[in-house]
């Protein structure tokens, strides 16, 4: 056999223990490269050759970046894949400790790069939280930052829509999902002066007031897009190719999923109603009425649908927003926490020093240590902070949603074809700028 | 909250440490943080789990060797490692903090992979940024670092800005 791998060789299933069939459907194929590079040769008699190990990735057109799957294959039948990562460490969670949490919002916005200010929202949520500051943040801040959170969750979907159509063999699909999501990366362009990596949500409240004219073209985009959302429709949802290569592949159980610690579309598919913004809401999203969007058989048709319709859900937030954004102050009017505005700084000293502090030293967050979690496109990204009371975190921690949901890749192509196996790892939707950090 | 006098007529102390299953729980900013000796952890997350924390949404790691002086409750004894489990309990919608010293001389703490199977990347990226080892984990190999990667790069004392790059499998 080529995986002779001891105590966690795979045999058949009326040879297992419960313990050992338990780790199993816990596990991922236990093999470490080490091990696979020794294997050498192939067997001479062919009828031991009957499985076979082989690498997807990590530069395969379709893993969404650096994700290397081992899949060991029984003609095209796949037994068991581990997923390889670690291709995109960049050592952001070390980089922090280096960075001030003024500067902090620059390292965190590039780690899941399609959400980028609901990472900024998670490490100033946390920010606050330390400071003790969480409950005075001005109420357009705290509108603006939902705003901005739903479009954010809409672009990403929209590019979800477009890979996962192209994935699929819907080539076509893929440029209409990169239109629309630049559409909304068009109006963050306006509103933060990039497209991506924004550092706009920060601690204290956010960078700049929304321009002149936001509000049209948040209206422009919400006019625009339930029509080319019915568009998807008729190219994709009702489609019987479409429906043939994503029904029931990829099924995962509500039992699994919780217990890999799935969130985000991939619990929601398997009929578990968790969705942080309904069940721990953080903002004003207990204000805001909108539905959970659930599935039934945990399938990829299932993830392709509640992302569709979240897209409609964040498109129902928004309208609510637009009716109640107040005015007011964008962010709090704490000289130790938030810059100065620049005609201050020529009329008063104290503005000067305040300014210089902030920007030379940062501000000091007081001892402790928080964990945040919010609902960001991909599931819960958390932010775990420890401090010791000088301007940089001590330690500061991402909980990515990619990481974690990518370990439910072995449950959901266990038994599956190996033709299916992009279908899958596209319906995770992962993010390998989060999964490796 | 006044001193209470116990049934023999001694003081008990005036703030009196909440326990659960015997552990120091305190509230910090609003959130529950458990902390728990090394050699109970893994019994006390199995009675957390039938208490219906049943999700373990984030497994992380903390060196505070360059922070020694930092806020305990009373009986806790800082150690060099802390290796913190969040855990969410989806039915009752409330988060538990599980805070967990791990000394350095012997960084070795139980894996919960049988209780949460979704801790086994979590725990590998631990062991491999930190070089805490967790035992009967079924696969304890880095996950984020090359294989043959020296040191652990999270730790307070590992230095940054001054290492030669390693590639893997370049001639050194």
């Amino acid at each position: 056999m080529i995986a002779n791998e001891g105590a966690q060789e795979m045999r058949p299933r009326s040879e297992l223990s419960a313990r050992e069939l338990f780790r199993e459907v816990g596990a991922v194929l236990r093999m470490s490269e080490a091990e696979a590079s020794a294997l050498g040769d192939l067997p001479e008699d062919p009828e031991d050759d009957q499985t076979m190990v082989i690498n997807m990735g990590p530069q395969h057109p379709s893993t969404h970046g650096v994700l290397r799957l081992m899949l060991e294959l029984q003609g095209e039948t796949v037994l068991r894949c581990k997923p390889i990562i670690g291709y995109l460490h960049t050592g952001m969670e070390k980089t922090a400790e280096q960075l001030t949490f003024m500067q902090g919002g620059t390292n965190v916005t590039r780690m899941d790069y399609l959400s980028p200010l609901n990472n900024e929202l998670v490490f100033s949520l946390a920010t606050e939280k330390l400071l003790g500051i969480d409950g005075d943040i001005p109420e357009r801040a705290v509108w603006m930052r939902m705003l901005l959170s739903e479009l954010n969750r809409m672009s990403s979907h929209l590019l979800f829509m477009a890979t996962n159509g192209m994935d699929l063999g819907a080539v076509s699909m893929m440029i209409y999902g990169w239109r629309e999501r630049e559409e909304v990366l068009r109006f963050f362009q306006k509103v933060t002066g990039l497209r991506m990596n924004h550092n706009f949500i920060r601690p204290g409240g956010l960078a700049a007031d929304l321009p002149a004219g936001w509000r049209d073209d948040v209206l422009r985009l919400l006019d625009m897009l339930p029509e080319r959302l019915e568009e998807y429709d008729i190219l994709m949802t009702g489609q019987p190719i479409w429906r043939e290569r994503l029904q029931g592949v990829g099924v995962i159980t509500p039992t699994e999923a919780l217990a890999l610690g799935a969130t985000g579309p991939i619990l929601r598919s398997t009929g578990v109603e968790w969705d942080l913004r309904r069940d721990m809401p953080y903002l004003h999203y207990d204000e805001v009425d909108f539905d959970v969007v659930v599935g039934t058989y945990g399938d990829a048709f299932d993830r392709y649908a509640i992302r569709l319709n979240e897209i409609r859900e964040s498109m129902r937030i928004v309208r609510q927003i637009l009716d109640r954004m107040p005015s007011g102050d964008y962010r709090i009017q704490d000289k130790k926490i938030t810059p100065p505005p620049r005609a201050r700084i020529d009329e008063s000293m104290e503005a000067l020093i305040h300014h210089f502090k902030i920007f030379t030293e940062g501000f000091r967050v007081p001892e402790g240590e928080v964990y945040v979690g919010i609902e960001s496109p991909r599931g819960e990204i958390g932010c775990y902070i420890a401090s010791d009371g000088s301007p940089t975190p001590y330690r500061m921690h991402m909980r990515a949603p990619s990481f974690v949901n990518i370990q439910c890749l072995p449950h959901m192509m266990r038994g599956g074809l190996v033709a299916d196996a992009v279908a899958v790892i596209s319906s995770v939707d992962p993010v390998l700028g989060e999964v490796d950090r | 909250m006044g001193a209470e006098v116990t049934t023999d007529g001694t003081e008990m102390p005036e703030d009196e440490q909440a326990l659960l299953h015997g552990c120091p729980l305190v509230e910090s900013r609003g959130q529950q943080v458990l902390f728990v000796p090394c050699d109970r952890y893994l019994e006390v997350m199995r009675l957390l789990t039938d208490e219906g924390f049943a999700m373990c949404v984030d497994l992380t790691a903390v060196d505070y060797s360059k922070f020694t002086e930092r806020d305990l409750p009373a009986g806790v004894t800082a150690e060099r490692f802390e290796v913190v489990v969040n855990l969410l309990d989806i039915s009752a919608r409330r988060r538990l903090r599980v805070r967990v010293q791990v000394p350095e001389s012997e960084a070795v703490v139980p894996s919960l992979f049988d209780l949460h199977p979704g801790t086994e990347a979590m725990e590998r990226e631990v062991y491999d940024m930190f070089g805490i080892a967790f035992s009967d984990h079924p696969d304890p190999s880095r996950i984020l670092m090359p294989e043959d990667w020296i040191g652990h790069p999270l730790r307070k004392d590992y230095e940054t800005g001054s290492i030669p790059v390693q590639f893997k499998g370049a001639p050194s």
